[in-house]
């Protein structure tokens, strides 16, 4: 008796771990953290003001932008490019990439294309931009546009091929006409890998807003960095930089609460 | 509307899934399609109701639907095929949505099928938040609502728990026997088969063809559980099955 009381034990707990958990403030913590060693780094003089500018004068310069009203005049441009451009390529994107998900022979001939112009880097094609529609906004709208669209198309297609197929069968079964298998089952099943593909897209068209401005822009938010890169001014370097990012985490919720009140469906 | 199946085969390339197959859907009966796995049944299913074209023979169509029969040959699904992003009426409305029927005959349409597979309650539910049975419950509720001639039903309760089946065979039971509907029922459950089918169509492994045809007489609503005439052909399909399933359970996938 004595002996299995011994022997008695609860059995090793081997389980948990390997589970992703939403924990809160850790991000802005984070984000906190290392703000604060930087702070910290270039006012002690370990880190030097040649290599990285003080977040604190950083702060200052944004401010300073806010309070002149210069902040507006280099957003504003700045946003109708991106809301153009970006707009024009993700819905040509999202036509041609429903296209050559529908149709094999738009597949055949289009997929090598698009293969073929998604690698080209769109800024070593500016000169050729500017022959094509100008130095004007059309150009810049054209350059974003044009880096929108192929990874758009991408997506789109890939979301379309993604469509449980046993859905298209029960709508052909029930006789439903091919218009209304496309736009009853296709396309709002293939709406949550547009909308991930349009976060990647949109990142993308942010990172061409800078290369866009690059176009004899005078101003905007990329001409500002650039402008700033040339004199080597750091602080105004970052504050720039610190915009996109804002414009990025932006639309990065926005598309999260589209997610999130359009497909809530999802299990 | 009976349908008639005549000398279907049909190859795969150079594979052969089914030979020589032919036999009659009478209407208003079930007829239940068993054999061993890879025997070709669904693949029949999917010919009589239009979805593939064997390459042999023909499905033929005797006398005309009813003429209030929006879709004469409607399938089930093993996997329910709902729309996730839909409500339980909206996936019975997408049926009804391309007939042009006036929206109040469709609207009752979709609480009148609602109603009959008792999920009213659950009117404005996503799938997501529907059991198993439930979610073919929805399936079998938009089939009725396109007044089939006749059901295709693709093992709709092996994506069930056995408790879930019991319970949905008996649902089938009654609404067959308040209306007597035509099915098609493919299943590799011989209790479903003896359970639900008027006549038993026994497949035999690849090249499915035609091993046996068995006739149950005992009505419907009087099979139960342990009824022995039951049983005596469960054994008797289980016997003509037997070996077949022994040896198509020792081919190679892709033979």
């Amino acid at each position: 008796m004595d002996n299995t009381q011994a022997l008695t034990k609860p059995v090793t707990f081997r389980g948990g771990g390997f589970e992703t958990q939403s924990i809160r403030l850790v991000g802005p913590l984070v984000f906190a953290a290392v703000l604060a060693l930087l702070e910290l780094g270039t006012r002690t003089g370990f880190i030097s003001s040649l290599t990285m500018p003080r977040p604190s004068a950083v702060f200052q310069t944004l401010l300073n932008l806010y309070q002149t009203g210069l902040l507006w005049t280099h957003l504003a441009p700045s946003i109708e490019r991106l809301v153009v451009g970006a707009a024009i390529g993700a819905s040509a994107g999202i036509v041609v990439g429903t296209i050559i998900g529908l149709f094999s022979l738009a597949r055949a001939g289009l997929v090598p294309i698009v293969a073929a112009i998604f690698p080209i880097p769109k800024i070593a094609l500016l000169p050729l931009f500017v022959i094509w529609f100008g130095i004007d906004e059309a150009s810049k709208y054209a350059l974003i546009a044009f880096g929108t669209f192929t990874p758009t198309v991408v997506a789109t297609f890939g979301a379309v091929d993604n469509v449980d197929r046993t859905l298209i069968r029960m709508g052909q079964s029930f006789g439903l006409s091919w218009w209304s298998v496309v736009r009853k089952i296709v396309l709002p099943g293939a709406f949550p890998g547009v909308l991930s593909g349009l976060r990647i897209s949109i990142a993308i068209a942010i990172i061409l807003l800078v290369a866009a401005e690059m176009l004899g822009a005078s101003h905007g938010v990329g001409a500002y960095i650039l402008e700033a890169g040339s004199l080597y001014d750091l602080e105004r370097l970052f504050a720039g930089v610190a915009i996109l990012s804002m414009m990025g985490l932006i639309v990065s919720w926005a598309i999260g609460r589209i997610e999130q009140k359009f497909l809530a469906w999802r299990t | 509307m009976d349908l008639l199946l005549e000398g279907i085969g049909h190859s795969y390339g150079a594979v052969r899934v089914l030979k020589d197959i032919s036999f009659e859907i009478p209407s208003g009966q079930i007829v239940c399609l068993i054999g061993p796995s890879g025997c070709g049944k669904s693949t029949l299913l999917r010919f009589i109701g239009g979805l593939e074209r064997p390459t042999e023979g023909q499905v033929l169509q005797v006398g005309q639907p009813p003429t209030d029969s929006l879709n004469p040959l409607t399938y089930i699904f093993q996997h329910f095929a709902l729309l996730p992003w839909r409500t339980v009426a909206g996936n019975v409305e997408l049926v009804l949505e391309d007939h042009g029927l006036p929206p109040r005959d469709a609207k009752a349409i979709v609480n009148d099928v609602l109603a009959r597979t008792r999920l009213s309650e659950f009117h404005d539910a996503l799938p997501k938040q529907l059991s198993g049975g439930m979610k073919q419950r929805v399936a079998i509720a938009r089939a009725l609502a396109v007044r089939p001639a006749a059901m295709l039903m693709d093992e709709p309760l092996s994506a069930l728990d056995s408790q879930t089946r019991e319970l949905l065979m008996d649902d089938l039971v009654g609404l067959w026997t308040r209306k007597p509907f035509t099915a098609v029922y493919v299943t590799h459950n011989l209790a479903e088969a003896v359970r639900l089918g008027h006549t038993i169509v026994v497949l035999s492994r690849r090249p499915g063809r035609i091993h046996e045809i068995v006739k149950i007489d005992v009505p419907l609503e009087e099979r139960q559980l342990g009824h022995h005439e039951l049983e005596a052909k469960q054994n008797q399909l289980w016997e003509l099955m037997r070996d077949e399933a022994m040896a198509a359970d020792l081919e190679l996938v892709d033979g």
